[in-house]
């Protein structure tokens, strides 16, 4: 037995995995951007955070990391959530690479749930966390079918769900996960994203990883590729819209989250992405709270706060 | 977002703190050390090593005291150690006809050669709380009785002896230039060999494999099983090195197997003649490999040519849901924050609700406008 690990990298090669399971991996990589939205099954390792909080996202980020990269985690959208501060010192740990919150100074960005609002570039790379990659598991339980639809290109089972929302209750009920059709040819789940973001998707300058490390597959969209959210001409694919700006920032068009302030009903919707909340704040921009209401330091409950009731109507 | 993560950093690291203090428990109290975990709760050091596919009593005990004696996290600290482990090949597969026997029991003979040896085992106990266990200073264990016990250089499987008479199934050939799977460094596809799916089961849960195994004696794909033969003890192992041109022991190891024997009476495909379910561990672990050869063998039934009918029988299912380590992961991953997918969905919520209270006000309405015109 080997003594008491005083630090990762006495113990753990650079990024925790061996040289040749990265090797595996960026294999599985590459095959997965030379067939875009295609479902490349790999041997995933077992990692030390449980399955389903990210091991996916996790070894494809070790696969492709470098010792010049800048690394920006984010889960919810936020650099703050525990999980994404949990991942984000395993890597640090591990490689001792550089980490952002500003999204545009990010070489490498590994997200579970969100896009972020800023546009990426081309010389970054965002990594999905995937926790069910095939879009159509919940339709047909089976890999053995599921993956003969996907090589017959048969996706009628897709659409004849996405009908019968329409029929039942006049559009079609999926908000988030939203299947896409990527480069013409594969459906692909876009992983636990809004459909808000499915958009951002499309033609992405950046290259878009995902990973799913217990369903053990990878998949890619490579920089410029169409990606084209499932619809109907008569019912085309609608995004979500909010009827406010962010109440703190007073963004538009960003994806907001609702946030309860009291035990009285008072709410305010604020963006889900916080460093481009942040970023807007620094530059001057205030939404109609003005303050965030929450950093009050006597913030015993935010009910005191006269203008927050205001802030849900 | 902006309540419950700002400072996450700091509430991480805090709880960690208070794991490591109420893992501890009580300073005046010694802690516990790993031989007496491996000396005295070798049960639950043999699930851990089983489950965590790792063959190492004192990583076990380290990390079912890490896990405060939570077994499934024991499993996965294993297997997150495991996998960092480099690979320098695979062992010649084990004899266990050459076992060194403590505990070989049949079912189906009331004598068979090489005798039936009960060993140490639960079995005819009575489970009554043994209070003297409870008091400190508790006395050593009197010797136990043993007549004098002619070890064989090699105690024929159960199977071998129906063999001969053809009512056996033989084992299992594969093709000479068949490669034994391995699950941990190829992804699983299917429909799996044998071979995966043994490996899959000696992986999977114990108590997911008793509840399918469960099942099929209840009437879920019945295999009609007997007890063929269980046996525990020590087999060497060793490996083939390209070098030298020859085996090299690399030591011995404990494991507990069964040969679970299962009456069939034909098929288009099979002969009338008894089947064989399979079922194999590290350590000692009983109650698991009977389990395991109940599924092994419901999972023949393509082989076979038999109907499949149930749970037990179907491959994608017990194979995608055996492993406690995936179950728990992603069953606990519930508790990961999911703001946007809920906010999503709350949307949604309220969108259908407007729409379903617009429509039945319409309907209510109309109904009150019949009832009033009559």
């Amino acid at each position: 037995m080997s003594t008491p690990a005083t630090s990762f990298t006495d113990h753990y090669n650079f990024a925790y995995l061996d040289e040749q399971t990265k090797r595996m991996i960026r294999r599985a990589i590459l095959k997965g951007i030379a067939i875009p939205g295609y479902q490349v099954p790999f041997a995933a390792r077992e990692m030390p955070m449980p399955y389903g909080w990210g091991t996916g996202g996790v070894q494809v980020t070790a696969a492709v990391i470098g010792h010049s990269d800048t690394l920006k985690m984010i889960d919810q959208g936020s650099d703050d959530t525990t999980n994404a501060v949990a991942l984000r010192n395993f890597f640090v740990q591990t490689t001792g690479v550089n980490t952002t919150t500003h999204t545009k100074g990010a070489s490498l960005i590994q997200t579970r749930h969100r896009i972020p609002e800023e546009p990426l570039s081309e010389d970054q790379v965002l990594v999905y966390q995937v926790p069910i990659p095939e879009p159509l598991r919940f339709l047909e339980p089976r890999e053995t079918e599921t993956r003969k639809m996907h090589a017959l290109e048969e996706y009628g089972l897709m659409h004849v769900k996405l009908y019968e929302d329409i029929a039942r209750f006049g559009h079609i009920a999926t908000t988030y996960a939203y299947p896409v059709l990527v480069n013409e040819r594969y459906v692909m789940d876009p992983s636990p994203i809004p459909k808000f973001d499915n958009p951002k998707m499309h033609r992405m300058e950046a290259l878009q990883l995902f990973g799913a490390g217990r369903e053990k597959r990878i998949y890619a969209i490579p920089p410029h590729t169409d990606v084209v959210s499932l619809d109907f001409e008569d019912h085309p694919f609608t995004p979500q819209e909010f009827d406010q700006p962010c109440a703190i920032c007073g963004a538009e068009h960003v994806y907001l989250d609702e946030v309860i302030l009291d035990d009285q009903g008072s709410r305010m919707f604020v963006c889900s992405d916080s460093d481009y909340c942040e970023e807007r704040r620094t530059e001057g921009h205030t939404g109609h709270l003005g303050t965030n209401p929450l950093d009050a330091p006597s913030n015993g409950t935010a009910k005191d706060n006269a203008s927050s009731k205001e802030a849900c109507k | 977002m902006y309540v419950a993560v700002k400072g996450g950093e700091k509430a991480i690291r805090n709880a960690h703190t208070l794991l490591a203090r109420d893992r501890r428990g009580d300073t005046s109290l010694p802690a516990l050390t790993l031989a007496q975990m491996t000396q005295q709760l070798y049960l639950s050091i043999s699930r851990v090593m089983a489950e965590g596919s790792l063959y190492d009593a004192d990583l076990a005990a380290l990390a079912i005291k890490q896990a405060r004696g939570d077994l499934i996290e024991a499993i996965f600290l294993l297997r997150a150690y495991r996998t960092t482990l480099p690979r320098f090949g695979y062992s010649q597969p084990i004899d266990t006809a050459t076992m060194l026997i403590r505990r070989r029991i049949s079912a189906t003979y009331k004598d068979l050669p090489g005798g039936q040896l009960l060993g140490p085992t639960f079995d005819y106990t009575q489970r009554l709380l043994d209070f003297t266990l409870a008091a400190n200073g508790e006395e050593a264990p009197a010797t136990p009785q043993t007549q004098a016990f002619e070890a064989q250089e090699r105690v024929p499987r159960v199977t071998e002896l129906l063999d001969d008479e053809g009512l056996m199934e033989p084992d299992a050939e594969l093709p000479e230039d068949h490669e034994v799977g391995d699950l941990t460094r190829e992804p699983l596809e299917f429909p799996a060999g044998r071979d995966l799916r043994l490996q899959n089961l000696a992986r999977g849960d114990e108590g997911f494999l008793l509840a399918l195994g469960y099942s099929t004696q209840r009437g879920y794909g019945r295999t009609h099983p007997f007890a063929g033969e269980i046996r525990l003890g020590e087999v060497e192992v060793s490996l083939f090195v390209e070098e030298l041109g020859f085996d090299v022991p690399l030591g011995e190891m404990t494991v507990t197997e069964c040969q679970m024997i299962n009456q069939f009476a034909g098929s288009a495909k099979a002969p009338p003649q008894f089947t064989r379910g399979y079922g194999l561990v590290p350590g000692q672990g009983e109650r698991k490999v009977m389990a395991m050869s109940l599924v092994d063998r419901s999972l023949r039934w393509q082989e076979l040519g038999e109907e499949a009918t149930s749970p037990a029988q179907d491959e994608e299912f017990v194979m995608s849901h055996s492993d406690n380590v995936q179950g728990t992961g992603f069953v606990e991953h519930l508790k990961l924050p999911h703001y946007v997918d809920f906010q999503a969905e709350l949307d949604l919520i309220r969108r259908l609700r407007a729409e379903w209270f617009e429509k039945n006000q319409k309907t209510t309405g109309e109904t009150a406008d019949l009832e009033a015109a009559q």
